[in-house]
């Protein structure tokens, strides 16, 4: 179980790895970087099929099924997104 | 029995590997070499993290995940492959929102069930959720704006107030909502004022400030999903959510600090408010035409092009590139100089030029090429505005003042591509229009750019 002062750890080491990753990032690179970090919090897909395949009411079930679809739509869209943008830059490069 | 633990063993062990994946992913990310492999090993951390998540104990209902994991992929899927490259911040913030909303759905089975849940996970659960639905509706603000549907910023007097207590009822309703679990009618109404409170937060921040919203909205959507993981007990949620919320917030600070304004003063103070009392400027606006326009480039000995949002709006980056390789080849040197917030995000130029083909080693930032400018026969200027305006140097009393800009008002001679004679995303008048030197070249930018071209090429 992931409990208490864990908990507080894992948070407190998961702030500071996302801090360091992106502190000396060039600025070509920010669009991209926040469009791969907006897929990577895609993984709330995991969490939205969890909640929808435990939930016993109607109420429950309708609502965690639009949270799939929504989840879907990060993950999916972020991911295309992302690669699409950093494709551009790899033609751009390799042309020169 | 042993199956399941088999299952939970093995669950536990790809969500490990999906975090690490994440983290190196986004490493990657962080610089041009590796860059195109960090998306690919996110994705696989993704993949396996989805997958194995099937396997997870105690869970039905697989027909209805199947079908809605299938609507939400194919209908990202078709938007994010067709969306042309200029539209991509609204797509960013669509696809965001949308992980906010699931955040908040996630939040909103915990509280609607019967389940127990201790203090401590209850307040996570409504603090996520709030977050969530937060950056949910605000998210879909900023993409309604800058998809432009919604053309207006709506302000009016005492919003703040109005914004501020709908933020103290919404944290008192969520108090009451912890305090009383199960109570399905005010969950319902914590949901609804916290997705108003996206709406009104979102509705007074003019078009020019949305790249810092869209990436606040970004970390806060990255901090809901750690929340949301604490209640689940999923680590790879807090790990991948934690990371993007703290990665997030150093973002957009560096975004907010490019456009030398604190989180605060985007959030809370209109900017259009104050520009009235930027001073008034002297002088007239000259009209330039093609024609005498193309041969001062094409008989200059340098030219530095600074595009801005206007470019991307008029899809002129591959005419602009045209322009300027037909500039190259009579022996012109073309730079291309690209202010940190110009655009919509930061970086935003960089990948429309990118994708026009135009090289890495022509692209300057501000700080390399600003001592540049004096030397250059013409500043080009293709739908900049705010970004090249020099009283942010000179005048105290504008809104602007302090802001880093490009100072091509030092170049010998300035030509701005401009589709009419009105004010800047932040409505200040723009003192580079005026000057002695400066004349106006006023279309369409990827007509003009042609025209540009048709010139040159006559010479």
């Amino acid at each position: 179980m992931i409990d208490g002062f864990i908990a507080l750890y894992i948070f407190m080491l998961a702030a500071f790895t996302g801090y360091e990753v992106i502190a000396r990032v060039p600025v070509i690179l920010h669009t991209p970087l926040m469009s791969g970090s907006n897929f990577v919090h895609g993984i709330v897909l995991v969490g939205a099929m969890v909640a929808l395949g435990r939930a016993d009411t109607t109420l429950e079930t309708v609502i965690g099924f639009i949270g799939v679809v929504l989840a879907a739509g990060n993950a999916v869209g972020g991911y295309v997104v992302t690669e699409r943008m950093l494709e551009m830059f790899k033609s751009s490069k390799e042309k020169r | 029995m042993a199956d399941a633990m088999d299952a939970r063993w093995l669950i536990q062990l790809s969500y490990f590997v999906a975090a690490v994946l994440f983290i190196l992913g986004l490493k990657r990310m962080s610089s041009p070499v590796t860059a195109r492999g960090g998306i690919l090993w996110a994705g696989a951390g993704m993949l396996v993290a989805t997958l194995v998540t099937f396997l997870y104990p105690g869970m039905g209902n697989y027909p209805l995940m199947i079908v809605a994991i299938a609507i939400g992929g194919v209908l990202a899927w078709w938007t994010g492959k067709r969306v042309a490259m200029t539209d991509m911040p609204q797509m960013i913030a669509l696809y965001n929102g949308m992980g906010g909303g699931a955040a908040a759905a996630i939040a909103a089975v915990e509280l609607f069930g019967d389940t127990d849940h201790g203090l401590s996970f209850a307040i996570l659960a409504v603090l996520g959720g709030l977050i969530g639905a937060v950056s949910f509706s605000g998210s879909l603000v900023a993409f309604a704006k800058l998809q432009g549907i919604m053309k207006r910023t709506l302000r009016f007097p005492g919003q703040q107030a109005v914004n501020l207590v709908l933020l103290l009822v919404t944290v008192v309703v969520a108090g009451i909502v912890v305090a009383q679990q199960g109570h399905i009618g005010l969950a319902v109404l914590f949901f609804v004022l916290a997705l108003a409170l996206g709406v009104t937060m979102t509705l007074p921040i003019g078009g020019a400030d949305m790249p810092v919203v869209i990436s606040l909205y970004n970390a806060l959507t990255g901090l809901a999903v750690g929340f949301e993981g604490f209640v689940l007990q999923n680590a790879a949620m807090i790990i991948a959510g934690t990371v993007v919320g703290a990665a997030g917030t150093l973002l957009t600070r560096l975004m907010a600090k490019a456009m030398n304004r604190s989180l605060a003063n985007v959030l809370f103070s209109g900017f259009g408010d104050t520009a009235a009392a930027g001073g008034a400027v002297e002088g007239t606006m000259k009209p330039i035409d093609a024609q005498d326009a193309g041969v001062m480039m094409a008989f200059a000995n340098k030219v530095l092009i600074v595009p801005g949002y206007g470019m991307a709006v008029a899809q002129a980056q591959h005419k602009v590139w045209e322009l300027a390789q037909l500039l190259i080849e009579r022996g012109v040197d073309v730079k291309f100089a690209i202010h940190p917030v110009a655009g919509r995000m930061p970086g935003h130029m960089n990948v429309l030029l990118a994708e026009a083909g135009v090289p890495y080693d022509l692209i300057y930032d501000e700080n390399e090429i600003n001592p540049e400018f004096p030397t250059a026969d013409v500043a080009l200027i293709i739908g900049a505005n705010d970004v090249v305006n020099p009283v942010a140097r000179t005048d105290p009393s504008s809104p602007i003042y302090g802001m880093p800009i490009l100072n091509a008002d030092k170049a010998k001679n300035v030509i701005v591509i401009k589709r009419g004679q009105g004010a800047g995303f932040s409505g200040i008048e723009n003192a580079l229009f005026f000057l002695d030197q400066t004349r106006m070249l006023y279309g369409d930018g990827q007509a003009m750019a042609a025209e540009l071209i048709h010139a040159i090429k006559q010479l």
